[in-house]
């Protein structure tokens, strides 16, 4: 038998995990913070480009490699959508955007992409946050947004 | 019960190599704090690279003191409960293969050779040593457990009335899900990564070794922590002066453990791109459900101490807590139980917050996790480690242990340089501060380009947190070897606290059976892996690279 204190202990932590995987949900799919997607691999995602598709529209081609980002200083207008599409030459690596809450890995041979907005104008750090040799502290970048 | 002399020696051995080594694990975590902070601003120290003590600090302390820790204790408390011993060709082959195992491991990775931390992350190339090191500890672990499965067989010939006690469960459980989960493991290291390291294969197909070692590597985290989880319901309750609130409950904890361990790796590649998010929202369901048994941890445990502190005549909500046996030195074990106990609360609640789908993205590879983490290993697991070798080792040797007091204070400081370290490395996470990183070099270097201010404050609060955790390792290191110098007073024993339950429950025969449990944790496992492989191969392709950490050029065009 189940007793009143323990059903009650059950009830609560429950509720609590279902409070949070509706927060999960909500912000996947109403505030639409998306997790990075896959694209398949294709050699050609391993040459770095920013691409200006449309007024407020870019993609951008990053490639990791042992210990810098290829491009290293990208500038874009106020406003935009940026698709980061992102790939490793070598080993593994990190990519991470702190303000924009960007984060994802480069894994030599598959190819993440995920899209943001930058509203605010500034500059945005980001850092390799994956272990990736004994240069890896210096792996760093900036997205200047005017 | 008493105990065969060769059973005691493997045993002490088993006690005694994972905790000298966890000396330099100590050491190089403790170094690590400093560079951090920019208290250095160098690449290495005495010999010894970040990158190279960062592999020592968790090969060391995740993985070889955690795996022989759990044999040790599984070897015990099996003996304990069965009054009878493992045959000898299991226990001493598999502390034979485990020491030579972590012997190579710990060699190589002195030398420099294996500073590849402990993910493995191809194609950053280790010595095939290192794998094969790896693989001889893990194996050695199989072998302990295939001795306790035939005794546990001839025990319930004798005795086919008895149940399985709770104690034996859970080291069952563990084991299962440890052998299940390592398979992959042992298939990656031994079949894909040491031909690839010899240079006898030049492919490696990188998103599909990941995939093979999280698979293996969140399990992990599980068996270090149900050790602990065994003692928390089966001696806890004993040691604290009261009852196990609800055996079945403890029982159905255990058994979710065992379905819902394994299939949830994939949360540590969320944000990798060659699986499908949708993959990851399952993993994520089962990430939460993988909290119930914890949450029904808190629960029976928390009644089983409310229990204790009333029958010494607590009265109103919170005057049980007061009640419990705390800093006193003829119960010491108690204050390694309940610090960890304290400490798992806030390492759990932030365990959710990385496996929750998007969110992850926030705390993905920033201070954040090891924060999380160090608030269960270096929370539960360890403190239980710690109390338990102590405790293990009086009885099996017969040596006094003379340092009483030190030993009872030891917990309350670590848990005090946990909470400080955790809290630094979760608040510089929330603001960015990579993991893994030597930051002493660059974002914490005034002098560097790259110097951040924003992370200063956080990583100095890590370090004084690091620095009274490193101060309670040495008391503990001493207290111990103290021990290990006396002589031996008693004769050797093997006995362990044993709790009785508060109430008679009625019998659930599905709690006593493990069967429909091990088909239902398999079911679970092909649910999310046989999906993920299948994305794998069809968003990855496997690539022609090898690669040293201070090299940035491929070794395998350089060889051809």
């Amino acid at each position: 038998m189940v007793d009143k204190y323990e059903l009650r202990a059950i009830i609560s932590s429950g509720v609590l995990l279902s409070l949070f995987f509706f927060a999960v949900l909500y912000n996947s799919y109403s505030r639409k913070i998306d997790m990075p997607t896959c694209v398949p691999f294709e050699k050609t995602f391993e040459k770095s480009a920013v691409k200006k598709i449309d007024d407020g529209l870019y993609e951008i081609y990053l490639v990791a490699h042992m210990w810098t980002f290829d491009p290293e200083e990208i500038e874009i207008p106020a406003g935009s959508t940026v698709d980061f599409y992102l790939t490793s030459k070598d080993i593994v690596h990190g990519f991470h955007i702190n303000e924009e809450g960007v984060n994802m890995m480069a894994v030599p041979g598959t190819i993440n992409k995920i899209t943001t907005k930058f509203e605010e104008e500034g500059t945005y750090r980001f850092v390799c946050n994956e272990f990736c040799g004994t240069g890896h502290q210096n792996m760093m970048g900036k997205i200047i947004v005017k | 019960m008493m105990v065969s002399n060769q059973f005691k020696t493997t045993l002490l051995i088993g006690l005694t190599m994972p905790m000298s080594l966890f000396i330099l694990g100590v050491y190089n975590g403790v170094m690590q704090t400093l560079y951090r902070s920019g208290v250095l601003h160098q690449h290495a120290t005495a010999g010894i690279n970040y990158y190279q003590g960062l592999t020592m600090h968790g090969v060391i302390n995740a993985i070889v003191l955690t795996t022989f820790f759990a044999v040790v204790f599984g070897h015990y408390t099996i003996t304990n409960y069965l009054k009878k011993e493992p045959s000898k060709w299991s226990y001493m082959l598999s502390m034979i293969l485990m020491v030579i195992g972590s012997a190579i491991d710990l060699v190589v990775m002195v030398l420099g050779k294996a500073s590849a931390l402990y993910t493995f992350y191809a194609p950053l190339q280790a010595s095939a040593l290192f794998y094969i090191g790896t693989a001889m500890l893990i194996i050695g672990s199989w072998i302990a457990f295939a001795g306790w499965v035939k005794i546990w067989f001839e025990w319930k010939k004798e005795n086919p009335s008895l149940h399985m006690p709770i104690a034996i469960l859970g080291t069952f459980v563990n084991f299962t899900m440890w052998f299940m989960a390592s398979i992959p493991v042992i298939y990656e290291l031994l079949v894909l990564l040491t031909p690839w390291a010899l240079g006898l294969t030049n492919q490696v197909n990188v998103p599909m070794t990941r995939t093979l070692f999280w698979m293996f590597g969140h399990p992990l985290v599980y068996f270090w922590i149900l050790p602990a989880y065994v003692g928390y319901y089966t001696m806890l309750p004993k040691i604290a002066g009261g009852k196990l609130y609800s055996g079945n409950a403890a029982r159905l904890a255990l058994l979710l453990f065992l379905i819902l361990s394994t299939p949830v790796g994939v949360h540590h590649q969320f944000s990798e791109g060659g699986i499908a998010p949708s993959i990851k929202l399952w993993v994520s369901i089962l990430t939460f459900g993988v909290s119930i048994p914890s949450f029904m941890t808190a629960f029976t445990v928390g009644a089983s101490l409310e229990y204790a502190g009333r029958k010494r005549g607590a009265k109103g909500l919170f005057q049980w807590m007061s009640r419990l046996p705390w800093l006193r030195a003829d119960n010491y074990l108690f204050g390694y139980f309940i610090c960890g106990l304290i400490l798992f609360i806030f390492g759990g609640l932030s365990g959710i917050v990385n496996g929750s789908y998007t969110l992850n993205q926030l705390v993905h590879n920033t201070g954040w996790v090891p924060g999380h983490f160090h608030m269960t290993v270096a929370g539960p697991s360890i403190l239980f480690i710690l109390g338990l070798t102590l405790f293990m080792y009086q009885h099996l040797s017969g040596k006094p242990m003379t340092s009483k007091f030190t030993v009872t204070i030891i917990p309350y400081l670590w848990t005090v340089g946990v909470s400080l370290l955790s809290h630094g490395l979760m608040a510089g996470g929330l603001m960015g501060e990579p993991r893994r990183t030597n930051m002493g070099l660059t974002y914490t270097n005034p002098e560097s380009p790259l110097y951040n201010s924003h992370w200063v404050p956080s990583s100095t609060v890590t370090m004084v947190g690091g620095l009274i955790m490193g101060t309670a390792a040495l008391l503990y290191f001493i207290s111990f070897f103290k021990m290990l110098c006396n002589k031996a007073v008693e004769l050797p024993t093997i006995s362990m606290p044993e709790s009785e339950e508060l109430h008679n429950e009625r019998e659930i025969p599905l709690l006593l059976n493990m069967k429909p449990w091990i088909i239902l944790a398999v079911i679970l496992i092909g649910s999310t892996y046989i999906p993920s492989f299948k994305n794998v191969f069809k968003y990855g392709k496997p690539v022609e690279s090898k690669y040293h950490m201070d090299n940035p050029s491929n070794l395998i065009d350089n060889e051809k």
